[in-house]
């Protein structure tokens, strides 16, 4: 048995370009230990040997494989699916976390090895064996993958990230293998960059919903007790289609899952999309002024109080 | 341009779905059901197309029983031209279902193949790519916008901290986001002319495409509970469970 990690980079900021594995890869790493077995890491990229030597050094990797080419300097899933299948047949499983990056490519590679997949894996049972959510988290399924290679996709939030150790497991270069018929190509990004943490890696994430008013109240009413928490902003699906926040900051099942050790709701009343999107965090905070929103439900301390009145004396507080 | 839509019949996503009581699976046998939000993006983004005279025709199929004709009405009623139903009484899984699809393209042979990013009841997102990859065609995933130009697509695609803009070339794949669109309310007359329209029924042992899979449910069940919550009296509480119990300053 020999598990294949795909490893998702980032590049940190526009101006030095410096790539890392991204923590949501570390997770993988954490689910395919549970399963027990050789874990090899895959690097794909251009220029991508100093980000490969940073894989070497997690803890439990046997070996780091490095395909790097200039056509893989933008993360297509057509031209990372051929390469992944290219090395499939050495593995009994193909782990990647169910990040955008990796929910785009594994089930591409998943077709071209004619075989079902497995995604947005909460807890490994066994080697085959894993349970994964149902209606946005309203259910939990156990499922049985008896494919001869197992292909997951699992939840960052479920699973913490493997640190580094004093180790270094060895390098090998693998040939590339792309999509020789240019079926897609990469035209431009906008990624924000800021100085928060990331929504679905923070240690503390506040939200807002859209009895803020405004964009401007929302940054306003939220962005000092952020600071101040080094916290993560998260909004809802409300406040975000009301233009209040950005569209990559939306928290629940259709935006961002978090699992933070702590989540403060402001204003949100706790649509169940939302709520599928929040329910794993460790401590949920809740202020909203309706005593029967549902956020209340669900929130382990809840305060019945005006939001703008209630945030301005708690930053001023800590 | 032939615009192809795949659509799913799911549990409406107002219900609150419980597990049936032997584990087996969810409980939907009496519950609302309705076409799968995003594929509703998936259609009426089609029909944007036809409205600006880039798509010529749009056929919408689906997978599974007779019952499953009411969410392809639902989508003849928002403007598509004619409907397949692949009949099954075994609900598939994602492979499965993206060979069924595989096959409906070879006889169609749309340009553009649109459908949901995910269905909101195994939450998988899978389908698109399969479907992709067995056509070795290009995959425009979780598209918040999309462009045909010129035998070309230029989708923008949400991702974890932002948009990617990618070019495919057509025929190609791509997956709603909730954000591609706002779905038009169906009025009652285009419900009645969607009685009308076309719906054509093929069985599943027609395409040749197993219905069984490798992967298999054993167990569902509700999560557990979380504790009851304490409500707060005033903002010192608050202040006080932050400073202890979070530990956060």
């Amino acid at each position: 048995m020999s598990i294949l990690i795909i490893a998702e980079l980032v590049i940190a900021e526009l101006v030095t370009e410096e790539k890392s594995i991204k923590a949501a890869t570390r997770s993988a790493i954490t689910a395919a230990k549970a399963i027990g077995a050789e874990i090899d890491v895959l690097v794909i990229g251009e220029d991508v040997n100093a980000v490969a030597q940073q894989a070497t050094n997690i803890q439990g990797v046997t070996r780091v494989l490095v395909a790097d080419n200039s056509v893989y300097a933008k993360p297509l899933a057509e031209n990372f699916a051929p390469l992944v299948h290219s090395i499939a047949k050495n593995y009994s499983h193909i782990i990647v976390a169910a990040t955008s990056f990796g929910k785009n490519l594994l089930p591409r590679v998943a077709a071209l090895l004619d075989v079902d997949m497995v995604s947005e894996v909460t807890r490994i049972i066994d080697a085959s064996t894993y349970v994964r959510p149902l209606y946005a988290g309203g259910l939990n399924a156990t499922v049985q993958n008896n494919e001869i290679i197992k292909l997951l996709t699992i939840r960052p939030t479920a699973f913490d990230a493997t640190q580094d150790a004093n180790q270094a497991a060895p390098i090998a270069t693998i040939a590339a293998v792309t999509d020789d018929k240019h079926l897609s190509r990469f035209v431009s990004e906008h990624i924000r960059h800021n100085e928060r943490p990331q929504l679905s890696t923070a240690r503390v994430v506040i939200s807002g919903g859209r009895s803020l008013g405004s964009a401007e109240k929302f940054q306003e009413v939220l962005t000092p007790l952020a600071n101040k928490l080094n916290a993560a902003i998260g909004a809802t699906r409300a406040a975000v289609d009301a233009g209040f926040a950005p569209n990559d900051s939306q928290v629940g099942q259709t935006g961002t899952v978090v699992a933070p050790d702590i989540y403060i709701a402001i204003g949100v009343s706790g649509a169940a999309q939302h709520i599928a999107g929040i329910k794993d965090s460790r401590m949920i905070v809740a202020i909203n002024h309706d005593p029967d929103a549902p956020i209340f439900q669900w929130a382990d301390y809840g305060l019945v109080a005006d939001l703008f009145e209630t945030t301005a004396a708690i930053t001023a507080a800590l | 341009m032939k615009v192809l839509v795949g659509i799913k019949r799911v549990v409406d996503f107002n219900i609150r779905v419980r597990a049936k009581t032997d584990g087996s699976g969810a409980d939907i046998a009496s519950v609302k059901m309705s076409i799968n939000p995003f594929d509703e993006n998936a259609v009426e983004e089609a029909v944007r197309l036809k409205e600006a005279g880039v798509a010529t025709e749009i056929v919408v199929v689906t997978t599974g029983a007779a019952n499953a004709q009411d969410v392809l009405r639902h989508a003849l009623a928002l403007g598509a031209d004619r409907a397949i139903l692949v009949d099954t009484a075994e609900p598939l899984n994602s492979l499965a279902t993206a060979k069924v699809l595989r096959e409906i393209v070879k006889r169609e042979a749309p340009q553009l193949i649109l459908m949901g990013k995910q269905a909101i009841d195994d939450d998988a997102a899978e389908i698109g790519q399969m479907l992709a990859a067995f056509l070795n065609i290009g995959q425009g995933t979780f598209a918040s916008s999309l462009k045909v130009n010129d035998g070309k697509i230029t989708v923008v695609r949400e991702i974890d901290g932002g948009q990617e803009t990618v070019e495919l070339n057509l025929p190609a794949v791509v997956t709603a986001d909730l954000r591609l669109n706002e779905p038009r309310y169906l009025k009652l007359p285009n419900l009645m002319m969607a009685k009308k329209k076309p719906l054509e029924t093929i069985a599943l042992a027609d395409l040749d495409v197993a219905a069984t899979s490798k992967v298999t449910t054993i167990n569902v069940a509700e999560p557990a509970a979380r504790a009851p919550g304490k409500k707060l009296n005033n903002v010192q509480e608050l202040i006080d469970v932050l400073r202890t119990h979070a530990k956060v300053v």
